[in-house]
């Protein structure tokens, strides 16, 4: 039994990559540590359950990564996926120390795939959790437990005391009760608000509705929502988020990795009037394909339908639930309730405006429509080999960007722009000070493991002095 | 469609996790899964029995039970595995036997250890049965070799040409006909990944048992186990061999090769098939076929009872309990020769033509 009426040197608020990040490295620096977990034992872990792999810096290549992914190509990268939106000087501190993430993660008994050559196109930049994101966690907990963290699951914090900058005490539940705990410092990070549909709401309005959570229904972004009440300075735009197009059929929360479509690219995109409206060629994925989430929540009923036919049936990754299959486009519309002239119209142009070229689906290749608004600009190719096939999508959402301001030691900055006296976060309720928007693949966790580092050793030096 | 539910189950989680592919690196199944897009029945029981029951999909899964997906893979391949022996059995009337393997092999030890018990009674009068015996050629005053020989080459004959016959079955329900047999490098393969148990060991850290700590107890036992059982069966080869090639007469003095070997692995058989049972008594029920566990421990107590009545031969056969040890010891590796077709020993020979077939593709996908 973990004793609640002890002082701790540092409280933890959150059970993902970057809670464990922080309590390991606080932990490592002496500190006592309490971790609250807001979820039950087998749900722990939030978001981070659901990840797959990491974007670290490196000079060179290793037995997991295939090449050298220099700091100043991890800075371009971000810069173009946030189109600048990015508090450069903690992006570039950031990925400085991704560098030495890459190890330090294995010394708390993560480890890593060897490169498989396999699904993604990652290879030189990302590194892959042996066994997902699960796996990971569970190495980081036993870790952590080994070096006499004390956890608690299903201990959601309700309220937080804090005084003027100044962390003094968290209520957490326990059983029907509330208890009280004190720390000399605190950890926050406990995700952000992308399960709080009626929080989405305020920023999307009664579209939110349709909205998926592919992640953890846990993130209700409660304490983001206190710490923002009680006087810390709040980074970015509320209505950015990572969202994907995923299945229409998708569970509604935790639905996971499984439910994503990577077919854009070898079709059409239509919304329920039957119309295109996006260049489902724009770019490579997945750089692009997290744009998807935000164009469908964008169409009337936030619903679209990915229509490709057999030719391309195989061309992507096998999807969880299957394509819906007709023998013609007429009969494929009726089964999503589709205007059926419209649909065959629609095809139909597309099909007269595709030009000839060299299909190529890794490279930005020379098939590409003509004349066509909106137009499709890569691997564009008829659709008019039956049985046709349609994919229903929503907007997934993966997590929310708007958080709490922080400083390079990962401390918490105030309204007035001092440091909080004791406070720090990690994770994704504060991702929004690197990401501004867009999304880069495996920089979440990036952002998790580096800066619950931090904060974990900065948290174990505050409650020292 | 598939022909039976569970091979319904695991397509579905197959086609699962086909679209997820986090466990690739952890085992061989996974890479066997992903060279395909839909999923046959020979294909299913084909990974079942490239399953190694390491548990680290299921501790590792955002979708393990209680999740919605309630994805299980370790349990839903060892409930295939398992019927797709009982498939492949020969002669098929024996299929059953898989069933309540539990009961039927208790109750096949219990006869064939009366039988001989009665046989050397009758064979011979009870001062035989009960004298002491000294000397080469002591235990043959009970049952002469050449009976003894006959017996149990008839027996050992017999489950060859039944496990053949099954392996056939399953070569052929996995669309692998003779190809692999004659493909040395994948045999080769295929026995280092065996030999080493190269994939009951969670990608690294070890199998997962009672809990989400992982540890290599399974796999150390299961090497006692099976490198126990190896020695023993050489020590019996080369008694044999003595026999008829130098006629030199069991017992043998304690620093006699098959003396030493059999004790060595008879050690190893002891603490081996203890230890898995006691890795077996605490694992997680969640990745436990419950059904079959009779089958499993079974085929563990058979061992071990093969090497106690081997060590209390050993130590006492310089007494009167020889004779009625002796009778033990043949009684319980008769039946455990006459069983092994229809029981949890198949697993090691299935489990290799599986390694065999995953050695081969790799192979054929890299292009040698
Ligand atoms: C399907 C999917 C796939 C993804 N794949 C990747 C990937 O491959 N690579 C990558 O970098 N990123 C990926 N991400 C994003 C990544 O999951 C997040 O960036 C990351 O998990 C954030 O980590 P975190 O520790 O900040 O938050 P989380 O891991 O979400 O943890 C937040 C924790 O806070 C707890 N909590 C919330 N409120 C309270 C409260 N009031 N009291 C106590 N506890 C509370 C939650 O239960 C949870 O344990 C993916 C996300 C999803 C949904
Ligand atoms: S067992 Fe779970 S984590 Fe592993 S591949 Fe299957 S679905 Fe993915
Ligand atoms: S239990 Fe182990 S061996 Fe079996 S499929 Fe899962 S990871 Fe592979």
């Amino acid at each position: 039994m973990v004793d609640l009426s002890r002082k701790f040197d540092c409280l933890v608020i959150g059970g993902g990559n970057a809670a464990l990040c922080a309590a390991i490295s606080a932990r490592r620096s002496g500190a006592s540590v309490l971790v609250l977990e807001g979820a039950p034992k087998f749900y722990r872990g939030g978001n981070t359950r659901h990840t797959r792999n990491m974007r670290c810096a490196h000079d060179a290549a290793t037995d997991i990564l295939t090449g050298p992914y220099t700091e100043q190509e991890f800075w371009e990268d971000l810069q173009l996926v946030t189109e600048g939106q990015t508090d450069e000087e903690l992006a570039r501190h950031m990925i400085r120390e991704s560098k030495d993430i890459l190890g330090w993660v294995v010394e708390q008994g993560v480890r890593w795939q060897p490169s498989l050559g396999g699904t993604l196109s990652l290879g030189r930049t990302n590194s892959f959790f042996l066994g997902g994101g699960r796996a990971m966690l569970n190495a980081l907990y036993l870790t952590a437990e080994r070096l006499g963290v004390d956890i608690l699951y299903d201990a959601e914090v309700l309220d937080l005391d804090i005084d003027n900058g100044m962390f003094l005490s968290a209520d957490l539940k326990q059983g029907d009760g509330r208890v009280t705990v004190r720390a000399a410092t605190l950890v926050a990070a406990a995700g952000g608000f992308e399960a709080n549909i009626e929080w989405l709401k305020q920023y999307w309005g009664e579209a939110a509705d349709n909205f998926l959570i592919r992640g953890t229904p846990y993130n209700r972004g409660s304490i983001l929502k206190m710490l923002l009440n009680k006087g810390v300075q709040q980074v970015g735009d509320p209505t950015q988020c990572h969202a994907v197009a995923i299945d229409a059929r998708a569970p509604k929360f935790d639905g996971g990795i499984i439910t994503r479509h990577d077919s854009v690219v070898f079709g059409i995109v239509v919304n329920k009037h039957g119309l295109r409206f996006y260049d489902e060629g724009e770019d490579i994925w997945p750089k692009r394909y997290a744009i998807w989430g935000r164009l469908v929540a964008a169409q009337p009923d936030q619903i679209a339908y990915i229509v490709f036919d057999a030719s391309v049936r195989n061309s992507f990754m096998p999807t969880l639930f299957p394509p819906i299959e007709a023998n013609s486009i007429a009969e494929l519309a009726g089964k999503f309730e589709l205007d059926a002239a419209v649909l065959e119209k629609t095809v139909a142009e597309f099909n007269a405006a595709v030009r000839p070229g060299t299909f190529d689906h890794t490279i930005l290749d020379d098939c590409r429509t003509e004349g066509l608004t909106p137009p499709k600009t890569h691997w564009a190719r008829k659709i008019e080999t039956p049985p046709y096939y349609a994919y229903p999508v929503r907007p997934g959402i993966t997590f929310t960007y708007l958080g709490t301001r922080v400083n390079k030691q990962a401390r918490m900055l105030m309204k007035d722009g001092k440091p909080a006296a004791n406070m720090f976060a990690a994770g994704e309720i504060m991702a929004g000070n690197v990401l501004g928007k867009g999304y880069a693949a495996g920089i979440g966790m990036t952002i998790g493991s580096v800066f619950g580092r931090i904060a974990g050793r900065e948290a174990a030096q505050n409650a020292r002095n | 469609m598939h022909g039976t539910k569970i091979l319904e189950e695991a397509d579905r989680l197959m086609t699962v996790c086909n679209s997820c592919r986090y466990c690739e690196g952890l085992c061989a199944v996974f890479p066997a899964m992903e060279m395909r897009r839909s999923f046959s029945d020979g294909d299913l029981n084909y990974f079942a029995n490239l399953c190694h029951a390491c548990g680290a999909c299921y501790t590792d899964c955002q979708f393990s039970p209680p999740h919605e997906f309630n994805v299980n893979v370790p349990k839903t391949l060892a409930v295939a595995r398992a019927e797709s022996w009982a498939a492949y059995a020969w002669p098929r009337a024996f299929a059953g036997l898989f069933a309540r393997n539990g009961l039927a092999i208790s109750l096949i030890a219990a006869l064939s250890v009366a039988a001989f018990i009665f046989g050397f009674a009758a064979l011979n009068d009870r001062q035989v049965l009960f004298g002491i015996h000294t000397g080469p050629g002591a235990f043959y005053k009970l049952m002469p070799h050449n009976a003894m020989a006959a017996l149990f080459g008839a027996a050992l004959l017999y489950a060859l040409v039944a496990l053949v016959m099954g392996v056939r079955a399953f070569w052929r329900d996995i669309g692998e006909p003779i190809g692999m047999l004659v493909d040395p490098p994948s045999l080769w393969q295929a026995m280092k990944d065996a030999t080493q148990l190269r994939y009951l060991d969670g990608g690294g850290v070890g199998c997962v048992n009672e809990d989400e700590r992982p540890s290599d107890l399974r796999k150390i036992h299961h090497h006692l186990t099976f490198y126990g059982f190896a020695l023993c069966f050489a020590a019996t080869c080369v008694a044999t061999l003595y026999h008829y090639l130098i006629a030199r007469e069991a017992p043998y003095p304690w620093w006699d090769l098959p003396v030493v070997l059999g004790t060595l692995g008879g050690i190893g058989l002891l603490i081996g098939p203890a230890g898995l049972l006691a890795e077996k008594w605490k694992r997680d029920p969640a990745l436990v076929d419950q059904k079959r566990m009779g089958m499993d421990v079974a085929f563990i107590a058979m061992l071990f009872l093969t090497s106690l009545t081997g060590m209390a031969l050993l130590l006492l056969r310089d007494t009167a309990a020889m004779g009625p040890l002796l009778a033990l010891h043949l009684g319980v590796v008769f039946s455990l020769f006459i069983t092994m077709p229809y029981g949890k020993f198949v697993h090691g020979i299935y489990r290799f033509v599986a390694l065999v077939r995953y050695a081969r593709e790799r192979r054929m996908m890299a292009g040698v």
